[in-house]
């Protein structure tokens, strides 16, 4: 039986406006609302398509936070069959380091044969969850997949390129895998369904000591950045409009 | 330990079967003619495997898997004219397209943009995608207070539910502080939820998400246990049938009014305040959940008839056969969808009979209309100089100074 | 350790990848403060050759078979025996579907501190870094011997990282590269004529302002002039100019290129709601009050048919 285990993790809400901390150094949780890192959950939807083509069981991990039994529920009305909640000092968010160890740890005892987890994340200041879990594991990595189909002994994993161009790239299990998207989106479940979860399910609490703070560069400082209210217009005859764009086509690359 | 995995919906099933009855006169169901006048008269029967009619023949003939893989119950914007015209008196709406799109979401069969209108719902509170803390935002836009329940911590007369697209979207925004205007000329005591408000959740329910309808009627509960007031109002018609006529089904129950209802009963109050801008031709578009739904015809025709110089004419399609504009039963959130299986748009076929009739107004009475009808007005020929707008926007423009 | 800047040059099936360029350039600048040289790490079989363009001060080249074209483990693999070696002051790498394959495993492995998504690196050694899809910004300071710095584009230009003066090429030597793990089966060409518009970098949206189909061939001359795809607001694809892949907007796609080039939309919210995650967007338009503008980065308040011609004769003659 094919054994997948999915990291996953809360992040920023960007549709929430984000706040600096009195220190100038972090975001203000206080203000922070969390969702899940829209990646994970192709991770989870590529998990249960797995099970749902070839059996096997999927676990999903994932720190604590606001919000997050709510999301573990709802993976489980997807098809998920094991929650594991990490419980320790999570509230300022540790940097993927540190968590990429908690993950690792507890992942080991499931002995999986398949970890699957988003390619990235939007609060990745020192570099994505899976290769950092990889290491620690001392399995392979491979990221930016959008597809993935088990065979004998490993998996065949879609590796997007720029440009549309896929990589067909044979992994030896077990192994860890960067979803991009999967190969059919995010299923939705009823609400409904959500709620007998919550009645049914359970979550096991894993205890995850002190996480060290260390893997990033020191922050000097954070901040926004100046946001135009309005677009700069540019004024001029048609050539001097047309000289302009293509000096800001140049500044961007796009020539 | 593992867990009892997902519990498989029951495909059109005898549960399925028998809860179509629960309904008020769900039993005449077995009573159907097969007279087709539902599938005919349905504005989207042409494109559906499954028109009503046909659905029951088939479920009397115990075939009902195939219904479910057909994707025809997304073409239902739940608009009623079915409803309105079976001679057995059959609640085809409520009960056979609202529990069939159940079955069909259950099974996990939904389209995209209504997926993520679902899921925007469940996380902010509004079908949008905003966040919920920018709920009241607009009325940073007027020069007046507007008192929020937050702010003013006494009984008032009137709480205003606000709704999702009168708070959020660009253009509905506009008729919204319109209505605050004419609630302050008005000299309303009155109160609005700000981000304590929810979605009313009654398209989400008839897009067959039954729970998360419970969930955000309970959070509007909540919010509104926590002031007092004598009746809500709504410019919203389909907050006004949630608030009417399904919260009290949940024991939610407080007096409420659309604002048609409200100002019709202040007319001579309003009367003295609108001036004559001259002469203009108009015709009122039927909101399916203020007319067929709600039964409520003349109070948007008497405030309209109100104004000075404004000649009302009817469409052809005018009161119980009004056209849908297409944006019921998580319509607002299938638009891509149905253009894809249709080709067509309710809203375009409507603004043809504006257009064949003349007008310089398509005057409205729901958020859901302005952004259907102003895109529409663009597309169709003869139709684009009407200008689209709601009652209160007309009501408001002849009291300014 | 040394004042070295390194960086790991990308290339895909024989081509370089602008992002190598761009990473030059960063490293040209971090090397002027630290007063090393810029060191590319060229990694492939048989391809030399790619050195050519990299205006890198010198180029160190590991040949093999398993090198051909990237795969994690094999790259992985030589870079843990080549880093420490060097002791370079800070090793660059794409933010990319090459690069992020590798820096967390090397970082986590070597101990080495990451910054990921950096836009931007200064003389004084601060590397300005974003978040939140770039709703936040963060300055950190490299430390200790030898940082990683994951770089997405945005900041420099490609060509500055480009040069014909041809480096100093040294061959590496390499260590075991048997047992790999993950290994590259083939490459799958995308089908041609399916464009996937959420995919693009340059997008050119066209809206109502274009009046009539037959101007569409006229917007894709110019979206061949600068390798965009054309993308729509709904109007368009309703009258069956665009097929409805290309539509943008609450019932179409949701779109992030590097540039959005929006013309004749008016900027209606369900239309924004598809493009507002652009990186940049510029709006032309002959309506001064057009909500496009306040989406826009520039806007461009004019008649559109008079401003496509002049704007293809700029590119071609610049470019
Ligand atoms: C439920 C719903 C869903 C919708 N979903 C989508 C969607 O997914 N995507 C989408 O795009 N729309 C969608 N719409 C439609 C949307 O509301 C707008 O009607 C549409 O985006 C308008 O398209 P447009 O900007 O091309 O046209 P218009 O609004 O007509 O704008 C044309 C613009 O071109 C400018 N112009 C004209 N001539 C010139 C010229 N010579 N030079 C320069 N500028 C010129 C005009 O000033 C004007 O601003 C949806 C609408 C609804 C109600
Ligand atoms: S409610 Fe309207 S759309 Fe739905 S089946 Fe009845 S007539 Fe058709
Ligand atoms: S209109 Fe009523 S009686 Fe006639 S087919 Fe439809 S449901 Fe049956």
């Amino acid at each position: 039986m094919t054994k997948i285990v999915v990291l996953a993790k809360l992040v920023p809400d960007l549709v929430e406006e984000l706040e600096i901390a009195p220190d100038g150094k972090a975001l203000d949780m206080m203000w922070l609302r969390l969702l899940i890192n829209e990646f994970d959950n192709h991770a989870i939807e590529q998990a249960v398509l797995l099970k749902e083509a070839v059996g096997g069981e999927v676990t999903i991990i994932s720190p604590d936070a606001e919000g997050v039994d709510d999301m573990l529920f709802t993976t489980a009305a997807k098809g998920a069959d094991k929650l594991i909640k990490l419980v320790g000092d999570f509230e300022d968010m540790p940097n993927n380091h540190a968590l990429a160890s908690a993950f690792a740890k507890v992942a080991k005892e499931e002995q999986p044969d398949l970890i699957l987890t988003g390619v990235q994340a939007n609060n990745d200041l020192d570099g994505a969850i899976g290769p950092l879990v990889a290491k620690e594991l001392d399995m392979p990595y491979v990221g930016y997949i959008s597809g993935v189909t088990l065979e004998e002994g490993g998996v065949i994993a879609r590796k997007e390129y720029p440009g549309g161009l896929i990589g067909e790239m044979e992994v030896k299990l077990p192994a860890v895998l960067g979803i991009q998207a999967s190969e059919e989106p995010p299923r939705y479940v009823a609400i409904s369904k959500v709620r007998q979860m919550m009645k049914s399910a359970a979550i096991d609490e894993h205890d995850v000591p002190e996480l060290a703070d260390t893997g990033g560069l020191p922050v000097n400082r954070m901040y926004l950045p100046e946001a135009a209210e309005r677009a700069e217009m540019i004024e001029g005859d048609e050539d001097e409009i047309a000289a302009k764009l293509v000096e800001l086509f140049q500044e961007i690359g796009v020539m | 330990m593992a867990m009892p995995s997902a519990t498989q919906s029951p495909l059109f099933t005898k549960e399925f079967y028998t809860s179509l009855f629960e309904n008020i006169d769900g039993e005449n169901i077995k009573t159907c003619l097969q007279c087709a006048t539902c599938s005919g008269v349905c504005p989207f029967g042409h494109v559906m495997d499954f028109p009503p009619g046909r659905m029951i023949a088939w479920m009397r003939a115990g075939i009902l898997e195939e219904m479910l893989e057909s994707d025809s119950v997304w073409m239902c914007v739940s608009c009623y004219a079915c409803t309105e015209v079976c001679p057995k008196e059959i609640p085809v709406t409520p009960s056979l397209m609202t529990r069939a799109k159940e079955e069909v979401l259950l099974a996990g069969n939904v389209p995209t943009e209504l997926q993520s209108a679902l899921e925007f719902s469940q996380r902010y509170g509004n079908p949008l995608g905003e966040s919920s803390r920018k709920r009241a935002a607009w009325i940073e836009d007027l020069d007046f207070e507007v008192p929020t329940a937050r702010k003013v911590r006494r009984p008032v007369d009137v709480l205003w539910f606000v709704g999702d697209y009168a708070s959020y979207h660009p253009r509905v925004k506009e008729v919204t502080k319109a209505f605050a205007k004419l609630l302050k000329a008005l000299e309303i005591d009155y109160i609005i939820l700000g981000g304590a408000e929810n979605s009313d959740g009654d398209s989400q329910r008839l897009a067959g998400e039954k729970g998360l309808f419970e969930v955000l009627a309970e959070k509007n509960a909540k919010a509104f246990s926590r002031c007092e007031f004598g009746e809500i109002i709504t410019t919203d018609p389909h907050a006004y049938n949630a608030l009417k006529n399904e919260y009290p089904q949940l024991g939610i129950e407080y007096p409420v009014k659309h604002y048609a209802e409200f100002l019709v009963e202040r007319l001579e109050e309003i009367k003295p305040l609108l001036k004559d801008n001259g002469k203009v031709r108009v015709t009122y578009h039927d909101p399916c959940y203020l007319g067929r739904v709600n039964d409520i015809y003349d109070e948007p025709r008497t405030l309209l008839e109100a104004i000075p110089g404004l000649e009302l004419v009817e469409m052809p399609h005018n009161k119980t056969t009004s056209l849908c504009c297409g944006g019921g039963g998580g319509g607002m959130w299938l638009d891509g969808f149905r253009w894809e299986k249709a080709e067509a748009r309710l809203s375009e076929w409507r603004m043809r009979e504006a257009a064949s009739t003349a007008v310089d107004v398509l005057a409205l009475a729901c958020p859901y209309e302005p952004p259907r009808f102003e895109d529409a007005a663009k597309a169709i020929k003869g139709a684009e100089d009407i200008v689209v707008k709601d009652i209160i926007e007309l009501l408001v423009e002849v009291m300014e100074e | 350790m040394t004042k070295d800047i390194y960086v790991l040059i990308e290339h895909v099936q024989g081509k370089v990848a602008d992002i190598s360029y761009i990473m030059l350039a960063a490293a040209r600048e971090l090397a002027e403060g630290t007063g090393g040289e810029v060191v590319g790490i060229l990694l492939g079989h048989e391809a030399q050759g790619l050195a050519e363009t990299l205006a890198a001060d010198k180029v160190l080249y590991g040949d093999h078979p398993a090198l051909a074209e990237f795969t994690p483990d094999a790259y992985q693999k030589v870079l843990e025996k080549l880093i420490p070696e060097k002791e370079p002051r800070a090793v660059l790498f794409g933010s990319t579907t090459i690069g992020a394959d590798v820096v967390g495993t090397l970082s986590s492995q070597l101990d080495i501190p990451l910054v990921d998504s950096c836009v931007s690196v200064s003389a004084d050694s601060n590397v300005i870094s974003q978040i939140c899809g770039g709703k936040i910004m963060v300055e950190s300071a490299l430390e200790g011997t030898t940082s990683f710095i994951a770089m997405i584009p945005g900041h420099y230009k490609v060509e500055s990282g480009q040069s014909d003066a041809g480096p100093e090429v040294t061959p590496i030597e390499l260590p075991a590269l048997d047992d790999l793990r993950v290994t590259l089966r083939q490459y799958i060409e995308p089908e041609i004529g399916d464009v996937d518009i959420t995919q693009e970098d340059v997008l050119i949206g066209v809206g109502r302002g274009i009046q009539t189909e037959d101007n569409i061939e006229w917007i894709e001359e110019l979206a061949d002039l600068l390798g965009a795809e054309i993308c729509a607001s709904r109007p368009i694809v309703d009258q069956g100019w665009l097929p409805t892949s290309r539509m943008v907007g609450k019932s179409g796609q949701s779109v992030k290129p590097k540039l959005y080039l929006s013309l004749g939309i008016s900027g209606a919210p369900e239309h924004v709601e598809g493009m507002a995650g652009s990186e940049m967007v510029i709006a032309v338009n002959m309506d001064p009050d057009a909500p496009i503008f306040d989406v826009a980065k520039y806007g461009v308040e004019f008649d559109l048919f008079d401003l496509i011609d002049p704007l293809m004769d700029k590119i071609e003659e610049t470019s």
